[in-house]
């Protein structure tokens, strides 16, 4: 392990590893721009590099943002403080979720190779390559080999027509969730809170009497939360279905997906890719349970431990959409379909396998879900979004307390 | 009060903190450290429950300085988080003058929108100089106000100045200590962030949970301590859903001294769960034969280490 004298090059050669450094942590994904740099060097100055640990916290309270950044910045760390010529080398095996363009990786050669040129200025690189290159490649795959990928499903491509048609029907949709007033206030002359601040200027405008001027609560829709089956028996409906949230997702804000089968993947941040194709590739390439078997409780449950208390905090509405098939008959479902209900503001079930209209209630799975949700909405012939966005239009009922059990 | 200096090392903050009575693991002080030297905020997240909002706390207490504490809420607005001028002085004011005859609008206004008809709310205090040095602003639970909020943050927080459209810009002299903690209810905008240090505030290892028993309820009995500390540890292994922050620990540890317990014991463990655990599920899974499993799990660990 190189120890902190060989950071201390004196003069700016610290600052510059740093830099490097920050470049290598941005090409992995982080978003760090020059402004970070330079807090970065400031930081370093004013705390000064006696201890390697503190160094490295340091460098952590700059450079790290979000909690899931630590694992991707300490591993960065403790390669590129060792030799940074070898983490630009496996950078691709240390991160599989990120790929780099072809052109890129031709560009990142004579930096990466100038970059071990700027760290190890009086020494030959060759040794430390020869011996150093299996060692990390050992330690990458230990690291990283679990995650099996399987990246089969091939999207169709959109077209133009399909796109615009898919704007439409968004533009129609109403979801059957009315807005909810918020906590904050705009004018409107009906209102029935009086706006102090703008009768008092009106006021010393106009004089004489003074005019209220009146308020009203701001309405917004409220966070939406989509939980999608992607099993096998769902297999027809996933295009379609992806497509739908990409353009909700697009559509308004505050809207979080989810896709599980026999696990759940967030898939949030690859929706908000304005371009559908490109964010449909994503998902392709990262979610591991494509038309598989369906383990609705387990998953459910991880959503409820992970995600329910990041997700549903201000009062969500769920749009949960399978066919209610669960591989495992239904185990442990109840009590977290029942967790889920409780902790958001509606449950809207859509379940597009009822394909004809005299539907009952027979497996195991459905009769689990059946009393927890706010909301049923069967559809018949899920073929195109406008389907879906007219079954979701239709008016709601009042939130009961026993869900849909005895309405069927 | 006399005006405390800024700790001018990480060491230094590590001694500080532990005046205040506050066991921080170096990474905590090094990010406070940072905070302070550079006169950035400190945005905190964590659990509920593992001692962000005691940071702030300790801080203007061993530091000497005055706490202005924002506590966020769903619908938080500028009238209530940085200032609302004085409706009915200002009414008043207006009839005197009325009646007073006085016929030169533009005065009026002027002298209605002044800094006396002004009711200043926690931002504003904390931008306002204090003789003790510049107050410690606690923005306490960010996640639970919405995004508009955050945005007019970002101005306070950039540039520490608020703009009154009637009065003009008014900038703090020096810039407060501002720490922002967030229990991750929701994501806070990476913008926000961006201008924060950042860290992530985990539950402490089993020595410096100890430690924090040791300082935080003095009167339990060692061996009471140590068993609750190898406990708790134990649990948050557990597939809980809410896990016990230290929080609940100092609680449970206090509650077990109030009874007179020595040391745990598996019917004391199932009366006293409640201080402990927060969610029927929860309780529900550990009451019983699990507590009896994880304590002997935990007697022997302690029997082995001497």
């Amino acid at each position: 392990m190189t120890g902190p004298g060989d950071m201390d090059g004196g003069g700016g050669r610290l600052a510059e590893n740093i830099m490097h450094f920050a470049r290598v942590l941005r090409r992995a994904g982080l978003p760090l721009g020059p402004g970070k740099v330079i807090d970065a060097i400031r930081a370093v100055e004013v705390a000064g590099i006696r201890r390697r640990d503190d160094f490295y916290w340091t460098l952590h309270a700059v450079f790290v943002n979000r909690r899931d950044q630590r694992d991707l910045f300490d591993q960065a760390f403790h390669v590129f403080w060792r030799n940074p010529k070898l983490l630009e080398k496996s950078l691709s095996l240390l991160l599989p979720s990120v790929e780099v363009p072809a052109e890129d990786e031709k560009k990142s050669k004579p930096a990466s190779q100038r970059l071990a040129e700027a760290m190890f200025p009086d020494r030959g690189d060759r040794p430390a390559k020869e011996s150093g290159e299996d060692e990390v490649e050992v330690d990458m795959t230990l690291t990283w080999s679990d995650r099996e990928r399987l990246s089969g499903l091939d999207f169709e491509k959109m077209t133009n027509a399909e796109i615009a048609a898919a704007k439409q029907a968004m533009a129609r949709l109403v979801m059957p969730v009315a807005t909810v007033p918020t906590r904050r206030m705009r004018p409107d002359p009906r209102g029935r809170a009086v706006d102090m601040r703008a009768t008092l200027r009106a006021s010393l405008r106009a004089g004489g009497a003074i005019a209220l001027r009146r308020k009203t609560r701001r309405e917004l829709p409220p966070p939406l939360v989509v939980l999608c089956d992607i099993s096998g028996s769902m297999s027809r409906y996933s295009r379609m279905l992806l497509h739908f949230m990409h353009a909700l997702t697009n559509d308004r804000e505050r809207v979080s997906s989810f896709l599980f089968g026999t696990r759940l993947t967030n898939i949030t941040r690859h929706l908000r890719h304005k371009d559908v194709d490109v964010a449909l590739g994503k998902i392709g390439t990262q979610v591991e349970d494509w038309s598989g078997g369906t383990r609705i409780g387990p998953a459910l449950a991880e959503f409820n431990l992970k995600w329910s208390r990041r997700v549903l905090g201000q009062g969500a509405v769920v749009l949960f959409i399978s066919d209610g098939l669960d591989r495992e008959g239904g185990e442990g479902l109840g009590t977290e379909i029942e967790r889920l209900h409780k902790s958001c503001r509606r449950l809207i079930w859509l379940n597009p396998l009822l394909r004809w209209s005299g539907f009952e209630p027979k497996s195991a799975g459905i009769r689990a879900i059946l009393p927890h949700v706010d909301e049923f909405r069967p559809v018949h012939n899920l073929d195109s979004l406008a389907d879906l966005a007219q079954a979701l239009s239709r008016p709601a009922g009042p939130r009961g307390r026993h869900g849909w059990e005895n309405r069927l | 009060m006399t005006r405390a200096e800024l700790p001018g090392s990480i060491d230094a903050t590590v001694d500080l903190l532990e005046r205040g009575d506050y066991v921080a693991d170096r990474s905590l002080a090094t990010t406070l450290f940072l905070a302070l030297k550079m006169g950035r905020p400190l945005f905190l997240e964590g659990e509920a429950g593992v001692g962000k909002t005691e940071i702030a706390k300790v801080l203007s207490q061993t530091l000497g300085r005055r706490l202005v504490r924002l506590q966020c809420y769903e619908g938080l607005d500028a009238a209530a988080a940085v200032y609302e001028w004085n409706y009915a002085r200002q009414m008043i004011e207006i009839r005197l003058a009325e009646a007073e005859g006085v016929a030169d609008r533009a005065r009026l206004a002027a002298d209605v929108f002044g800094p006396e008809f002004l009711i200043e709310r926690p931002i504003l205090q904390a931008l306002r100089p204090d003789t003790a040095g510049a107050p410690v602003l606690l923005i306490d639970e960010l996640d639970r106000t919405d995004e508009p909020f955050e945005a007019y943050l970002l101005e306070v927080l950039a540039d520490f100045q608020v703009t009154i459209p009637e009065l003009g810009t008014i900038k703090a002299p020096e810039p407060p200590i501002v720490i922002v903690t967030s229990n991750r209810t929701r994501e806070i905008h990476d913008a926000l962030k961006r201008r924060c240090l950042y860290h992530w505030v985990d539950y402490p290892s089993a020595a410096r949970e100890l430690e924090i028993l040791r300082r935080k309820v003095p009167g339990a009995p060692e061996r009471l301590s140590a068993q609750v500390v190898a406990f708790v540890q134990a649990l948050r292994a557990e597939d809980l859903f809410k896990l016990p922050g230290i929080a609940e620990t100092i609680d449970w540890t206090t509650a077990l001294t109030a009874l007179n317990a020595l040391a745990l014991d598996p019917q004391t463990v199932n009366d006293t769960l409640g201080v402990l655990l927060k969610y029927q599920d929860d309780i529900a899974r550990i009451r019983g034969s699990e507590a009896a499993r994880l304590l002997a799990t935990v007697e022997r660990e302690l029997a082995a280490a001497g």
